[in-house]
């Protein structure tokens, strides 16, 4: 009896010491070649610094709008971290879904002492966002297609060219950017572009212009949808993240290639939800304070090609961790890649989205 | 006239003494099922109640700007008046309160269901209210100059029609109309998707079923005429697919149908067509009527399997040696006694499919998809409940009235699962 007691009680002890030390980080992110870069220059050197702290990897960052509404409103937040696009993070800020942080206190000043708020410069687009990444949208397209009869596509408005270039083509199922490409293909200038859009009539004539191919469009909502369709020959050119398709051609080696005419750049970042209890906020803390420095944004740049958001990361950018070939020609923000490009306009689509994302989901459906 | 009593040994009526008896042991099987009756209870009736719920509850507009609310009480949009400047700061103070709790964006994107431009309206009210002085005069003015839909009666008209608790709006939407100000109609034809989308889930579902029916019923008839052992072995085969993963199979379709799947290098191959004809069997309605019918053909089976086991073959044989043909005695004879197991089958098969959504949202595209994708879609996308559970709600009055439709027709006591 009293054997069994101590037995149970040392038992107990050890539960509650393990309990206290261990702790999960639940990170939610895009999946993929995207996480793979994150686990190998963050999450791994992290947890090897602090063994008793597990990371948890979801891929949830495509749903993290409605997701983080979702636990908000049941009251039930069970994500650390979240890794989201810029416009997404403005609407999560505006919404009182992210916390607001002073990136300062949040993130280590330059090597060189920069404060980080200069060091960011423009990537810091609101009070929530933690900014890791440029990047860019762009399209892939095969490079062995025999309908094509030898031609290649060279400028974004072949996309819409199906005389020339036939086949399947991949677009997101989201408005944002297929809008915008659309118009731009309908001759609209660049500069005139939110003006046109934020009329009814623009969204119609950008829709109207997507239904010239709607037939031979497959639709996706993973990123990594269309380096796996590309790589089966199911499609002949899709739009997806230019990181993706670089590691579809570099690291996979399939006939893939890049067309770069109008990407469209954006932010990509850490929230943290509002509402996390303190002692997780601690570790939050911790963590975004050891994987926003200055290291290991120029690390990330050597797994996958997305330029690091921190002006002091950029010349620390080297050549791929297994491949060894030099990383700055595959950036989106190289020079040669960047002949026409759009920046992707956050304050316009966090307020229109709702209107925008109804008519073009009806529109998807008839 | 006095009643004479039988008493137990103890000395109680008997009566009374049987009741209580009857009651404990009424109590003791209430006990015996209390577990499942309670989790019914909790985790089925009560969250699909409060989800269907939601396609009428409308709280967030009083909730949100309840001063708004009161001071609307009393103005009629009919008359053509703006509202007075007391709404304009009742708007104010409640936008105040919002914004510091950040909730007015939600507002903006539960009333944007109902008129496009006021998700961006309210987003923009949100950075307009920081910027007035608190109390300064004429916020009517300053709010109309931050943004001219403030002083369109559209506006204010769809605030005081969405500020009652409940709301018949959702289902509304669920049938393609909206309550405007000028009442109820229909939406604008390029905005119209959920009537057909019904419709389209209907008749899929149909044909289906209908397929599963064809392809199911030889094979359960060879099934039941087989001696056990080797019917035993078929039915393996049966089985083995249903005990896969949904997704492996729905996947593996995705392999075998794609443009540059096996199917079409089959084809091509064989010069059945030629290769720039290959043939498009996914991502449209094709791979959904494909995918699905392997999916739910052992739900066909297995009752029809189950009835054609207890068909006693001396009807078929007495009716052959009375001179019948071999189609007259399956038609007249054998047929009819399989009826039961058709109308089990057709029954699960039907009422399954049309709730589907993984497989017409893995291998449907745009044409292939079902009302339950859009439902999935309002649920975790665009997270409009509301609508999701008013379309739901209309879901399950379709299947009911297709249910009872088929018990006018076929009769329910038709249905046997063995």
């Amino acid at each position: 009896m009293k054997l069994r007691t101590i037995i149970l009680a040392s038992a107990a002890t050890v539960a509650m010491g393990n309990a206290a030390l261990a702790e999960d980080l639940t990170i939610v992110s895009w999946g993929g070649a995207y996480s793979a870069s994150q686990d190998n220059a963050y999450h791994q050197p992290f947890m090897a610094e602090n063994p008793d702290v597990t990371i948890i990897n979801d891929e949830s960052s495509n749903e993290a709008v409605a997701k983080l509404r979702a636990m908000s409103e049941t009251g039930n937040v069970t994500w650390d971290i979240v890794d989201v696009e810029g416009p997404d993070s403005q609407r999560l800020c505006d919404e009182g879904l992210a916390m607001e942080i002073d990136l300062n206190e949040w993130t280590k000043a330059a090597p060189d002492g920069t404060p980080a708020v200069e060091d960011f410069g423009d990537a810091v687009i609101n009070d929530c966002f933690i900014p890791q990444i440029v990047f860019s949208t762009t399209f892939g397209y095969r490079s062995d297609v025999a309908a094509w009869n030898g031609k290649e596509p060279t400028e974004l408005c072949d996309i819409f060219d199906t005389e020339t270039f036939p086949g399947k083509r991949a677009l997101e199922k989201r408005p944002k950017k297929n809008l915008e490409w659309a118009l731009i293909c309908d001759g609209v200038a660049k500069e005139d572009l939110y003006d046109v859009l934020s009329t009814p009539e623009g969204v119609d004539r950008a829709l109207a212009k997507l239904d010239t191919i709607k037939d031979d469009i497959i639709w996706w909502s993973a990123g990594a949808e269309t380096p796996q369709l590309l790589a089966d020959g199911e499609i002949v050119m899709g739009s997806t993240y230019n990181g993706r398709l670089f590691s579809v051609i570099a690291e996979q080696d399939q006939p893939v290639k890049m067309l770069w005419d109008w990407q469209v750049f954006d932010y990509d970042g850490w929230v943290i939800p509002a509402g996390l209890p303190d002692d997780k906020l601690a570790l939050v803390k911790e963590y975004i304070m050891f994987a926003t420095d200055t290291q290991r944004l120029a690390d990330q740049a050597k797994y996958i090609s997305y330029g690091p958001a921190r002006a002091s990361s950029q010349p620390l950018v080297g050549d791929h961790a297994e491949l060894g070939i030099p990383m700055a020609p595959h950036m989106p923000t190289n020079p040669a890649n960047m002949g026409n490009y759009l920046v992707n306009n956050i304050l316009w689509w966090a307020d229109n989205q709702d209107d925008v994302e109804q008519k073009f989901q009806a529109w998807l459906a008839q | 006239m006095a009643e004479q009593q039988i008493l137990t040994g103890e000395g109680k009526p008997l009566k009374q003494a049987l009741r209580k008896a009857l009651r404990r042991e009424k109590m003791r099987s209430l006990l015996l099922i209390a577990p499942l009756l309670a989790f019914v209870l909790v985790a089925f009736i009560a969250p699909i109640g409060d989800m269907l719920f939601r396609s009428v509850e409308n709280n967030i507009v009083a909730d949100t700007l309840p001063k708004t609310t009161a001071a609307l009480r009393d103005w009629d949009p009919a008359e053509g008046q703006l509202p007075d400047e007391a709404a304009y700061e009742a708007l104010y103070d409640d936008l105040t309160v919002a914004v510091e709790k950040k909730i007015h964006t939600r507002l903006g994107s539960r009333l944007n269901y109902e008129q496009a431009g006021m998700s961006s309206l309210f987003r923009k009210a949100g950075r307009t209210v920081r910027n007035i002085e608190p109390g300064s005069p004429d916020i009517k003015a300053q709010l109309i100059e931050s943004d001219k839909d403030w002083g369109d009666l559209d506006t204010w008209a769809i605030l005081k029609m969405y500020s009652p608790a409940y709301t018949p709006g959702y289902f509304l939407n669920a049938v393609d109309a909206e309550m405007g100000p000028d009442g109820i109609g229909m939406k604008p034809e390029n905005e119209r998707i959920y009537l057909f989308l019904f419709g389209r889930t209907l008749m899929l579902s149909i044909i289906i079923t209908c397929s599963c029916l064809v392809l199911g019923y030889p094979i359960s008839y060879l099934l039941s005429h087989l001696p056990l052992s080797r019917a035993n072995l078929l039915m393996v085969l049966v089985l083995l697919p249903f005990w896969t993963s949904l997704l492996v199979r729905t996947s593996a379709w995705k392999v075998l149908l794609q443009q540059q799947g096996v199917i079409n290098d089959l084809l091509v191959w064989s010069g059945i067509v030629d290769n720039a004809g290959r043939l498009v069997m996914i991502n449209n309605a094709t791979g959904t009527i494909i995918a699905m019918t392997h999916i739910l053909l052992p739900f066909m089976i297995l009752p029809l399997y189950s009835v054609m086991k207890t068909i006693s073959p001396t009807y078929v044989r007495a009716a052959r040696s009375l001179g019948a043909t071999s189609w007259t005695a399956f038609w007249r004879i054998y047929f009819p006694q399989s009826v039961p197991g058709i109308g089990a089958g057709a029954v699960l098969v039907f009422i399954l499919s049309i709730g589907y959504y993984i497989t017409p949202e893995l291998v449907g595209g745009t044409s292939g998809i079902f009302i339950s994708n859009r439902i999935a879609y309002h649920i975790s996308s665009s997270l409009n409940w509301g609508l999701a559970a008013a379309l739901g709600t209309l879901l399950l009055v379709v299947v009911m009235f297709m249910f009872v439709l088929y018990d006018k027709i076929v009769g329910i006591d038709n249905v046997k699962l063995g």
